[in-house]
């Protein structure tokens, strides 16, 4: 075990893991946070927490962090590349470690453009593997990036992002491997709709034998509404929403469309569970923390193993 | 080359709005080639500026003058015959050229007529692009001759961003993808397994980071 | 301000609008006497300076005439121009001159009806809005 975090437990005993998100609040609004991560006691192993997520100032997502720390859950803290410099960077995972947060997640973050401050500037003093990087060593060899020696180490169970839908795809592996190579324990990947695409990702990571070095938890989004599966399809750069879906979205009426798209997800998550290297699920309701219960239910990810 | 663009007519109004008489000076370099300061954008300039003082009731007297190099101090020592003839210069060079003026002749009111924008290459004709940021510590020869620094949104140094989708970089089908670009490089060359090779952070001082560069001959310097 | 006759500046191609005016004259078709041509080799040829120092100079409207679509005898010279006059035209907006007082024009050396047309109209629209504003603003 390289931390004492729950989630690399879970992962370690072998259980598939689950993780969920909780995108803070537009504001000072503790209560918010609050009332979301509730909706995941219990059924999910770790709560990812978006760091300005799609570039809109949001609660900072260690804050929101500590607030579900309080709460006696286990927060995953999201970081971004575009906001802070390696000093701040640092800075913030001790000052998160020592509040008992032992999980993050390492990003580039959507660039600015997408946000609400558009006129801002993009940090990315570092990228995300560069982050990584960091982060292990701060952890393991107990040094700062500037080569400083570090006196209590923060002991992060290291997360990156990566998504199999983006272009170039040959790429793709190749990109993971160099994650892991940086020091990346777990991945988190993009919203897998195209289980098919997804496979031959997996196949091309499982023959470089790259789900032996970290665990890959596959992500899953329930879909809402027919108009929240076209923008997907339609508008969100690197995402890759099937015509068949969408079509399927259609196919139902207006009132029933949230639970087909529930039915969706957890039939997706059925059939990853047939791909090998498959360690768990991140799945990601947005702004629908509540129906996670029943998609971890319907999908037989419950009850979550004690570790 | 550094690229630039004039200044809305208007502010450049505001600018010399006090003066009389204005020396409106080029630059036959970069400012020519990218068609924003060169002797023909200078006498454009001249004529606009001209006319639409007069449109607001005054007449000015505009002097024009191009000169080989305005970031070059000899020949930014010309102004010498015809700085006292102006009460105000206005500069179409980049903000180098600007600069150099306004420290040869300070007690010369100095206003940039075109805003810097990037060093970049030609596309086309009329189209140019950003090529270097001047990070001061070129890693072309790492990434198959394309640079992710200059061109790649969130400077990414590691490869793609989730959001390449078809070539080209999420904030704009207009812009190319950069990790797109070195991958095709690097398979064209028979190095794709050099994308595996981590790049670590970037020291970013001889970027800028450890304040204003220069760089010292001593063979050449006096 | 009642007896105000326009001085329009037009730049015609040789190969074409130059030659529909020698037209025009020969059949005796009756063109405004306000328009002062300019022959020049090519469309293409006329810069941006060009116009803007006509302007200056006291021009109160001004046109390029320049070949059909297709026929230039340098190639494209015609589509180069149209794009200088869109971007002149945004520059003279800039300054405060109407842009309507810059106008691009194509015709085949045999129109000569073309020409006196164009030069009409011109010359009927430039009336209609006046001195160009810089020189109404120097005789104020």
């Amino acid at each position: 075990m390289k931390t004492e975090s729950k989630l690399e437990k879970v992962l370690k005993a072998g259980h598939l893991a689950v993780t969920g998100e909780c995108g803070p609040p537009r504001g000072a609004k503790p209560e918010e946070v609050i009332a979301k991560s509730k909706h995941l006691e219990g059924i999910v192993d770790a709560i990812n927490v978006t760091d300005n997520q799609t570039a809109m100032v949001r609660m900072s997502s260690l804050a929101a962090s500590v607030l579900i720390k309080q709460q006696g859950l286990n927060p995953l803290l999201q970081v971004t590349s575009r906001d802070r410099n390696r000093l701040a960077m640092q800075a913030d995972i001790i000052g998160a470690y020592s509040l008992g947060i032992d999980n993050m997640l390492c990003l580039s973050g959507d660039h600015t453009k997408f946000g609400d401050h558009p006129s801002a500037m993009n940090v990315h003093d570092i990228d995300s593997i560069q982050m990584i990087q960091m982060v292990k060593d701060m952890r393991d060899k107990g040094i700062f990036q500037g080569g400083a020696e570090l006196k209590g180490a923060p002991k992060m169970f290291i997360g990156a992002a990566a998504n199999p839908f983006a272009d170039p795809f040959e790429l793709r592996v190749m990109r993971l491997e160099k994650k892991i190579e940086a020091g990346a324990d777990f991945i988190q990947t993009q919203c897998i709709f195209n289980v098919d695409k997804f496979a031959t990702w997996m196949e091309g990571v499982c023959k470089r034998g790259l789900h032996k070095r970290c665990y890959i938890l596959a992500g899953v989004t329930p879909i809402k509404s027919l108009g929240a599966a076209k923008y997907m399809a339609n508008r969100v750069p690197g995402m890759d929403v099937p015509k068949e879906i969408v079509e399927r979205m259609a196919s139902v009426p207006k009132e029933k469309q949230a639970e087909e798209g529930v039915t969706i997800c957890v039939e997706t998550i059925e059939k990853l569970k047939q791909i090998e290297g498959v360690a768990g699920f991140h799945i990601m309701a947005i702004e629908w923390e509540e129906i996670v219960k029943e998609i971890c239910e319907r999908a037989g990810l419950l009850p979550r193993p004690q570790v | 080359m550094i690229t630039a663009e004039r200044k809305p007519l208007e502010e450049l109004i505001e600018y010399i709005k006090p003066y009389k008489r204005i020396l409106l000076l080029g630059c036959n370099e970069c400012v020519t080639v990218c068609a924003a300061g060169g002797r023909k954008e200078v006498g454009l300039l001249a004529s606009g500026l001209q006319m639409a003082m007069l449109k607001n009731g005054k007449n000015i007297e505009i002097q024009q003058h191009t000169l080989e190099r305005q970031c070059d101090p000899e020949y930014v020592e010309e102004l010498v015959q015809m700085i006292d003839g102006a009460d105000a210069v206005m500069s179409m060079a980049c903000g180098c050229g600007v600069q150099q003026v306004a420290m040869r002749y300070k007690d010369k009111p100095v206003f940039p007529a075109v805003n810097t924008k990037f060093m970049g290459a030609s596309e086309r004709q009329g189209v140019w692009a950003e090529r270097c940021q001047g990070c001061g510590n070129c890693l072309l020869g790492a990434t198959g001759g394309i640079c992710p620094i200059a061109r790649c949104a969130k400077q990414l140094m590691n490869g793609p961003c989730g959001g390449s989708v078809t070539g080209h970089c999420e904030i704009s089908e207009d812009v190319d993808c950069a990790w797109q670009l070195i991958w095709d490089r690097l398979k064209a060359l028979g190095q794709t397994e050099r994308y595996l090779e981590i790049m670590p952070a970037k020291d970013w001082r001889p970027a800028g980071g450890s304040g204003p560069r220069k760089i010292i001959r001593e063979d050449l310097a006096e | 301000m009642e007896n105000f006759e326009p001085v329009i500046v037009a730049f015609c191609c040789h190969y074409c609008a130059y030659t529909a005016a020698d037209m025009a004259g020969s059949q005796r078709l009756p063109y405004p006497a306000n328009v002062k041509i300019i022959r020049v080799p090519c469309s293409g040829k006329v810069d941006a300076l060009h116009i803007v120092k006509a302007f200056e100079k006291g021009a109160d409207g001004v046109y390029v005439a320049g070949c059909l679509e297709g026929d230039c005898h340098f190639k494209n010279g015609n589509e180069r121009a149209a794009r200088r006059i869109d971007f002149v035209k945004k520059y003279l907006e800039e300054i405060g001159i109407e842009s309507e007082r810059l106008e691009m024009t194509t015709m085949s050396a045999g129109m000569g009806h073309r020409f006196a047309e164009v030069a009409t109209q011109m010359t009927e629209k430039i009336r209609a809005l006046g001195p160009s504003p810089v020189k109404a603003a120097q005789a104020a």
